[in-house]
C-alpha cells in the first residue's frame, strides 16, 4: 500500500521552458485527493506542458512537483492514468481494442493477451459500456468509440489520479454526458483524483470541484464560482468581449 | 525443381536468407510503423561506405562495414532527437556523406574492385561462412532483446503513452537504430546495397494489409520473407537472375496481391 499524502498534485514555484521560449511560469497549487479539477485557458497557455509534466513527460526548468506524494522518478506509474487526445492515435497502427486496454495493465505492448488480462480489459470495457468493441480494431473508430476504450485503459489499473487532455473534444453531447457520468462514477467508486483540461467553461462550471485557470502563469485555482469570475477569465484571455460575459452569465445560470 | 539445393553455396546462401528474413519480419514492422523505411536506405548507403573503406584497408570489409553503419545509425539519431532537422533530412545528409566517402576510398584503392559490385547487387554466391556466423551472432542479438519487444511496440503505437510508463523511449529509438544497421549490412550481401531497405520494408508493409494486430503483422512479414527468399533463390538460380533483385520482385507481388485483395473497401 501507498503511503497516503493528502495531496494528489503539489506544486511549488513550477517554471517550464522548451528552448527560450516559457511556457509555464512560477506555478504554484494544490490539488486536493478526490478533487475533480478543470483546467482551463486560452490556446497556448500551457496547459498540456501543465500535464505533460504531471505526467513526467516533460521535465521542469525549475521548481518541485509531487503526484500522490512522490517525487516524478519514484512515482510509479501505474498509480496515474492517461487518457490523451484521442487525436494523436496513429490510425495506421495495428491495435484491437482489448489490445489498447491491455496496454494499460501490462505499461507494454501485448504480443499474446492472457485468459486474466483478457477477463480485466473485458471487465474494464464494459464498465464503459464498451465490450462490443474488444476485438475491433482501433483504426476505424468513431471518437465516441475511441474515447471509451480510453478511459477503460486508464481505469483498467484503478488509478488514484486520473488525467485528460481535453477529452470532451469532438464528442457530441450525449457522448459528453456519458463522458462525465463514467469518470464520476469511477471517482465514485475509486476515491480517485480527476484533471482535465477543457474548452467548455460550462463543463468546467458544473463538473469540477476546482478550476485552474492558466496563462503562462497561475491565475486563478479554487471552486469554479471563485476561479471563473469575470476578473480571472479577462486575465486570462484578454479582452473578454460581450460574448464571453454572455457566455459567462449563461453558464451560471443567469439567463435561464 | 529444388536439386540445386545440395551445393554448399546454395545452402548457404539459403540458411542467410531465412534468417535475414526472420530479421527483417521481426524489425520491418517497427520501420513501417515509425515511419523508418528511408532510415533503412539510407543506413544501405552508408554500409557501402563502410564496406569501401574495409575493402581500401583490406581484410573482411563486414568488420568495417558493422561499425561504420552502426556509428551511422546512432548519428543519425542524434540528429532526429537534437536538432530541428528533420528525420528524412538527416537520413538524407548521412546518406550522401557516407555514398561521397565509399566512392572516394574505392578511388584510393588503385586496383579494380570487382567485389565491391557484389555489394551493389547483392550474390548469392558472395555468401561466405563468415556472413552466416555474423547472421547468427544478430539473430542471438536479436533474441536476447525479445523481452524489449512490448516496449518497443508500444512506443511505436503512442511514444507518450509509453513516455509516461517511464518506458526510456530515447534509450530504445538509438537501440533499434542500432540493431536495425547491423541487418541491413549483414543483409546487404545477400540482396545488394540498392535493394536491401525494401527488403527489410515490404514484407512488413504487405503483412500490414490482413493483419489485425502487431504481432500478427510480425508473423506475417516473416512469412513473406520466408516464401520470397525460397521461391527467390530457386528462381534465382534457375533462369541465373541475380538472388537479390529475384527475392525482392517475390516480396513486391505479395504485396500487390495484398493491396488488391485486402483494399480499403
Ligand atoms: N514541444 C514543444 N516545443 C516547443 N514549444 C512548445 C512545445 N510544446 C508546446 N510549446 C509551446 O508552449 C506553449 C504552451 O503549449 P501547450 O501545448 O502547453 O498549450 P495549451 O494550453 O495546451 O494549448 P491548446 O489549448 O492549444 O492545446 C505554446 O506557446 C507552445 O507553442
Ligand atoms: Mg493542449
Amino acid at each position: 500500500m501507498s503511503r497516503k499524502a493528502e495531496y494528489a498534485v503539489e506544486i511549488e514555484d513550477l517554471t517550464v521552458k522548451y528552448g527560450d521560449h516559457v511556457a509555464l511560469e512560477d506555478i504554484s497549487l494544490q490539488i486536493p485527493r478526490g478533487a475533480f479539477v478543470a483546467i482551463v485557458g486560452p490556446n497556448g497557455a500551457g496547459k498540456s506542458t501543465l500535464i505533460k509534466t504531471i505526467l513526467g513527460l516533460v521535465r521542469p526548468a525549475s521548481g518541485k512537483v509531487l503526484v500522490l506524494g512522490e517525487p516524478l522518478e519514484r512515482l510509479d506509474p501505474v498509480r496515474v492514468g492517461y487518457v490523451p487526445q484521442f487525436k494523436t492515435l496513429d490510425r495506421s497502427f495495428p491495435a484491437l481494442a482489448e489490445e489498447l486496454v491491455v496496454s494499460g495493465l501490462r505499461r507494454a505492448w501485448p504480443g499474446r493477451i492472457t485468459r486474466k488480462e483478457r477477463e480485466k480489459a473485458l471487465t474494464a470495457l464494459e464498465r464503459v459500456g464498451a465490450a462490443h468493441l474488444a476485438g475491433r480494431p482501433v483504426s476505424r473508430f468513431s471518437g465516441g468509440e475511441l474515447q471509451r476504450v480510453y478511459l477503460a485503459r486508464a481505469f483498467v489499473r484503478q488509478p488514484e489520479l486520473v488525467v485528460l487532455d481535453e477529452p470532451a473534444t469532438g464528442i457530441d453531447v450525449l457522448g459528453e454526458a456519458d463522458m462525465y457520468r463514467l469518470l464520476e462514477g469511477y471517482q465514485k467508486q475509486s476515491g480517485a483524483t480527476l484533471l482535465m483540461i477543457t474548452h467548455d467553461w460550462e463543463a468546467a462550471y458544473h463538473h469540477a470541484s476546482h478550476v485552474i485557470v492558466l496563462n503562462r502563469r497561475l491565475i486563478g485555482f479554487g471552486p469554479p464560482e471563485r476561479a471563473l469570475s469575470e476578473r480571472c477569465l479577462r486575465e486570462a484571455f484578454g479582452h473578454v468581449g460581450h460574448a464571453h460575459t454572455v457566455a459567462l452569465e449563461f453558464v451560471r445560470g443567469k439567463h435561464v | 525443381m529444388f536439386e540445386a539445393w545440395h551445393l554448399p553455396f546454395m545452402q548457404r546462401a539459403l540458411l542467410a536468407g531465412l534468417i535475414m528474413a526472420l530479421l527483417s519480419g521481426y524489425y520491418g514492422p517497427f520501420m513501417v510503423q515509425r515511419g523508418l523505411s528511408f532510415l533503412g536506405s539510407g543506413l544501405a548507403h552508408a554500409a557501402f561506405g563502410g564496406v569501401a573503406l574495409g575493402l581500401l584497408l583490406g581484410g573482411e570489409p563486414l568488420w568495417v562495414a558493422v561499425p561504420f553503419t552502426a556509428a551511422v545509425a546512432l548519428g543519425i539519431t542524434w540528429v532526429r532527437e537534437r536538432t530541428r532537422i528533420s528525420g528524412d533530412t538527416a537520413v538524407g545528409i548521412f546518406f550522401a556523406v557516407s555514398m561521397a566517402l565509399g566512392i572516394v576510398f574505392l578511388s584510393l584503392k588503385r586496383e579494380y574492385t570487382a567485389e565491391a559490385f557484389t555489394y551493389l547487387f547483392g550474390s548469392i554466391l558472395a555468401v561466405t561462412a563468415t556472413d552466416i556466423w555474423v547472421s547468427l551472432g544478430l539473430l542471438l542479438l536479436t533474441l536476447l532483446t525479445l523481452p524489449l519487444w512490448g516496449r518497443w511496440a508500444y512506443a511505436t503505437f503512442d511514444r507518450e503513452l509509453a513516455q509516461a510508463d517511464r518506458v526510456p523511449v530515447l534509450f530504445d529509438d538509438y537501440l533499434l537504430a542500432f540493431l536495425v544497421a547491423l541487418v541491413v549490412v549483414v543483409a546487404m550481401k545477400l540482396v545488394g546495397l540498392l535493394l536491401v531497405a525494401a527488403f527489410l520494408v515490404i514484407p512488413a508493409a504487405a503483412a500490414r494489409q490482413w493483419s489485425r494486430t502487431f504481432a500478427g503483422m510480425m508473423v506475417g512479414a516473416v512469412l513473406v520473407g520466408v516464401f520470397s527468399v525460397v521461391f527467390g533463390l530457386q528462381i534465382s538460380l534457375q533462369f541465373d537472375i541475380p538472388s537479390g533483385a529475384t527475392i525482392v520482385l517475390l516480396q513486391a507481388l505479395v504485396f500487390t496481391a495484398a493491396a488488391l485483395i485486402w483494399r480499403r473497401a
